[in-house]
């Protein structure tokens, strides 16, 4: 998609993840003029490395009222306005016999002063509620977690901003801030995809771009001290649960077992890493064996799952800023006004948080963005829907279609009557495990900014299927270059099938062992996929 | 790291599904109706979403055949069939029709019709009739009715058979099904005449119902797991008693062994092992030298084998292929494995009609070109679909054996 740049935009946003993503929709309801700018593809950070987890803010009461109020009115807002991206699945916090189930009249008491439903029910109700649950189990707590998708809300948010006006690039870096003395006018960036370099100008330029953000603040001189914290997840098969099951007890390792569409996760682990390594993160086998082990405590039936894959994200830990030895962490909202906090005008940052919490961050960060220029009007975020969650579809109407018109309707809401296969091969599947037509990868092509494969698949779930890319990733890479630039679209197939294989590798084992095999044996023996790979490509 | 999963294989079958795409191939309903979504949707991809909503399940999956090619063509053991049957089960709320009921009381219809079995098949064979039950009930008017006995298969063993068999110190029991019993009891005669022959007394069941096969096909659940239940009872009886029982029928055997743990959650785990096919029984007595055949010179015939699709799940075709093809007279071809189209009650219906013969299209054609003496099948439902669908008459291997045996040579062979 090319975007023709204004000579000068009210507010660049950096960073195309959902703290960024609803800034820029945020910024473009209020009217101002801006330019959201991604270094990759959207949510391909942290924001597409979580749990797909709407908090009902339990996890934190204990220990932290303030996330915990912030995370339940959020969940309640998001449930209204992002409902085509929210399973309302409701959540447990269970004490098993090796717990103390004295914590848990802590927690519900903490739940409840946070404003957060917790009713405490017979453990014999939890399992009849929820079968997979451990049947050891002393103790359970319902709490309203659901599941939320993260690819979806951030691309809602983009669309919406381009709605109201916005321009929109990924596949942008930034490499500079523009300064003028004390002022930061405007960013150069890189087109990734032609090495072209660009500029664009704007009163006001707003760092949202997570941990990477730290590094963007040392481009004007700035020092924000951020902690990189790495946690890892595992992705199983198919969903053992129904509900998402936590642990009732302090915060440990890989206690939140989220169903996420037709999938489970487990998460997560925690541990500080250092920034380089954050662009390219690998699961350890420690970590799997953390999280299989604890998992199955939770769950037992993820002892004889298969795994599809695991992966990693990165939170944005910010320290504060009296405190540069970075032992008081805070999982806090923080908002930076570098005119104040380094008299550097022009330049803001918004980090910390979660995705939880992008809206609220998104708000703030904007009103701080219009007192500054000026503009008076009200947040709306919290009652607008975002596209797509306009209204709900009725069963009786769901049951009246096809497979990839259900699974579509998950993805794309109030939207899918976009999606219109006009003859039989534009409605039969490019993606069978996942429910992806032809038509569907059109509408994400031609509406949703897809470049490749992999921006393809956070789009529409294309490969994300138990074959992991094996069937669909070639019939969609046909689809998408169609018919030209065939050796481009061969080495885009190739990224995307090793890209797989990267998330496979630490699980490869049993059926995931095999899918990898003949995966292999189809791309690599057959199709001569390995001659494609790009120059320094991984391989 | 594998050893943290211990059994890693989950409960749910579809898990090993690689997505290979081997059992779409082998799919007779995919090959020529692209309504149906195909075993891989249907069963291992379906039944992912199905788990996070009962919404996603498809109707469509009632086009399934259940003839099982797709367990049969699945290097990974998964049981796609099986999670099929289970989702109609579990999410159709599709109630079955009077047609359904009718065509899936196979027993109850059967002990109607003998009494009035010259009437009724006369009737039945009127294309009125046929016109009538195709355009009020959907039971498609191309259909010729297997004509029905006005004498019981039980009633004719009762009469005939059932005081000589005490003289064998060996025994089985016999699990006839419906078709022997209503429509031609001279499968079950040649089977006790060449059990007898060997040396072996033949006994009925305590108490026999129908295998439930057309029940389980048409969503009549409850009454199939009663009547499984019975037949459970019986053969372990039997079992109990030192028989092992024996089907002509490959369908009635496999759902007994199968389909009664799989698809209705019945416990026959430890029965299964004592019901077995004759042909397979046979086959394994000669093998190991238990028994002798002795075969008529005179007897000669061109026989093509159609190997039914429960024969090829159960991997029995062999034994089958390899007792007729012991028969000195016999001229044996193999013909090539594909469904006929007819699995049981589907190409009954006037919506399946043309789905079921563009099905058996090729098989048709075989044989027509081969123009054998007769097809031989040990499943009498596609005997009903190739005796409509091309003329030829067919036989179940039992009947081929029975008439080639030489009955005296045999039985001073076995004594």
């Amino acid at each position: 998609m090319d975007v023709k740049l204004k000579n000068k935009y009210d507010v660049i946003v950096i960073g195309g993840g959902i703290t960024g993503a609803g800034t820029a929709r945020d910024c473009a309801m209020r009217g101002l003029s801006v330019l959201l700018i991604e270094r990759f593809d959207y949510a391909q950070g942290a924001t597409g490395r979580n749990h797909g987890l709407l908090h009902s803010g339990a996890r934190y009461a204990v220990t932290d009222q303030e996330s915990a109020t912030e995370c339940i009115q959020e969940n309640m807002i998001l449930r209204k306005v992002a409902s085509h991206c929210v399973e309302e699945t409701d959540g447990l916090f269970i004490t098993l016999p090796e717990d103390d189930l004295g914590y848990q009249a802590t927690f519900v008491e903490s739940c409840q002063r946070a404003g957060i439903r917790a009713d405490i029910i017979d453990p014999a109700e939890a399992k009849i509620l929820e079968p997979s649950v451990n049947p050891t189990l002393i103790g359970a707590v319902r709490i309203p977690d659901a599941s939320i998708d993260p690819f979806r809300l951030t691309v809602a948010n983009v669309v919406d901003a381009r709605l109201h006006g916005a321009d929109t690039l990924t596949y942008h870096e930034v490499t500079e801030l523009i300064i003028d003395q004390t002022r930061v006018v405007g960013v150069k960036m890189r087109d990734q995809l032609t090495g072209e370099m660009r500029e664009a100008y704007a009163d006001l330029t707003i760092n949202a771009a997570g941990i990477w953000g730290m590094l963007v603040a040392k481009m004007a001189g700035i020092t924000v001290n951020m902690f990189p914290a790495k946690g890892a997840l595992l992705i199983f098969g198919h969903r053992v649960n129904n509900m998402v099951i936590n642990r009732c007890r302090k915060p440990a390792n890989a206690d939140i077992l989220v169903p996420d569409d037709a999938v489970c996760v487990i998460g997560t682990t925690s541990d500080r890493v250092p920034i380089e390594t954050c662009d390219d993160m690998k699961v350890t086998d420690e970590e799997v064996k953390v999280l299989l082990t604890e998992g199955a405590q939770l769950a037992p039936a993820l002892a004889t799952t298969r795994i599809l894959r695991a992966y990693a994200g990165v939170r944005p830990l910010v320290a504060s800023d009296n405190d540069p030895s970075g032992r008081s962490i805070s999982r806090g909202i923080v908002t930076l006004d570098h005119a104040t906090r380094d008299g550097m005008e022009g330049f803001v940052t918004i980090t910390g948080g979660k995705m939880m919490t992008y809206r609220l961050m998104a708000e703030m960060v904007t009103d701080l963005a219009c007192k500054k220029l000026g503009v008076n009007k009200a947040c709306e975020t919290a009652t607008t829907p975002l596209p797509g969650s306009e209204s709900k579809k009725s069963e009786e109407t769901l049951r009246t279609y096809n497979f990839a018109q259900k699974t579509a309707d998950g993805r794309h809401g109030t939207y899918t009557k976009d999606i219109k296969p006009a003859d039989t091969l534009e409605s039969s599947l490019v993606c069978e495990c996942e429910g992806v037509s032809v038509a569907e990868v059109d509408y994400a092509v031609n509406e949703q900014n897809v470049t490749n494969l992999i921006d393809l698949r956070r789009r529409t779930r294309m490969g994300m299927g138990t074959c992991q890319g094996q069937l669909c990733a070639c019939r969609a890479a046909g689809q998408l270059c169609q018919g030209n630039h065939a050796e481009e679209a061969a080495a885009d197939l190739a990224d995307f099938v090793n890209e797989r294989w990267k998330g496979m590798k630490p699980v490869a084992w049993g059926a995931t062992l095999n899918e990898a095999q003949l995966t292999a044996m189809v791309y690599e023996d057959l199709c001569g996929l390995n001659q494609f790979v790009k120059e320094g490509g991984k391989k | 790291m594998a050893d943290l999963q211990i059994n890693s294989e989950s409960v749910f079958n579809f898990e090993q599904c690689l997505k290979c795409s081997v059992c779409t191939v082998y799919c007779p309903v995919s090959a020529v109706n692209p309504a149906y979504p195909g075993p891989k949707q249907a069963g291992p991809d379906g039944e992912r979403y199905r788990l996070k909503n009962p919404v996603f399940f498809d109707e469509n999956l009632k086009k399934c055949l259940n003839c099982k090619r797709c367990e049969v063509a699945c290097p990974q053991n998964v049981k796609v069939g099986d999670i099929i049957q289970a989702a109609r089960m579990k999410y159709s709320t599709h109630k079955p029709s009077l047609r359904d009921r009718i065509l899936a009381s196979t027993d109850f219809v059967g002990t109607m019709a003998n009494r009035f079995a010259p009437i009724v098949n006369m009737t039945l064979a009127m294309g009125l009739t046929k016109s009538v039950m195709h355009s009020t009930i959907g039971v498609d008017k191309h259909r010729q009715f297997p004509a029905y006995s006005s004498k019981r298969f039980e009633t004719w063993y009762k009469r005939n058979a059932k005081a000589q068999q005490a003289q064998y110190d060996k025994q089985v029991s016999y699990f006839h099904g419906c078709y022997v019993n209503y429509n031609f009891p001279k499968l079950g005669q040649d089977l006790v005449k060449i059990m007898n022959a060997v040396g072996y007394g033949v006994q009925l069941l305590e108490k026999e119902k129908c295998c439930g096969v057309a029940k389980i096909a048409n969503g009549l659940y409850d009454q199939a797991k009663k009547h499984g239940n019975i037949n459970i009872e019986s053969i372990r009886k039997a079992k109990e008693e030192g028989r092992v029982t024996l089907a002509t029928s490959s369908t009635c055997c496999f759902t007994i062994r199968d389909e009664y743990e799989h698809i209705l959650g019945l416990e026959a785990a430890d029965v299964r092992e004592s019901m077995t096919l004759a042909t397979r029984f046979l086959y394994h007595l000669l093998d190991e030298g238990k028994i002798k055949l002795a075969f008529r010179s005179d007897y000669k015939k061109r026989v093509a084998y159609h190997s039914a699709c429960h024969m090829e799940r159960m991997g029995w075709v062999f034994y089958s292929t390899e007792l007729l093809k012991m028969i000195p007279g016999v001229e044996f071809t193999m013909l090539d494995s594909q469904c006929c189209g007819i699995s049981g009650t589907y190409g009954f219906k006037r919506e399946n009609y043309e789905t079921s013969q563009a099905i058996g299209a090729g098989l048709f054609k075989q044989i027509k070109e081969l123009a054998p003496d007769c097809v031989s099948t040990d499943c009498e439902t596609c005997k009903w679909q190739i005796e409509m669908s091309t003329g030829v008459p067919v036989e179940n291997p039992i009947c081929i054996i029975a008439d080639a045996l030489d009955v005296e040579e045999t039985i001073k062979l076995n004594s």
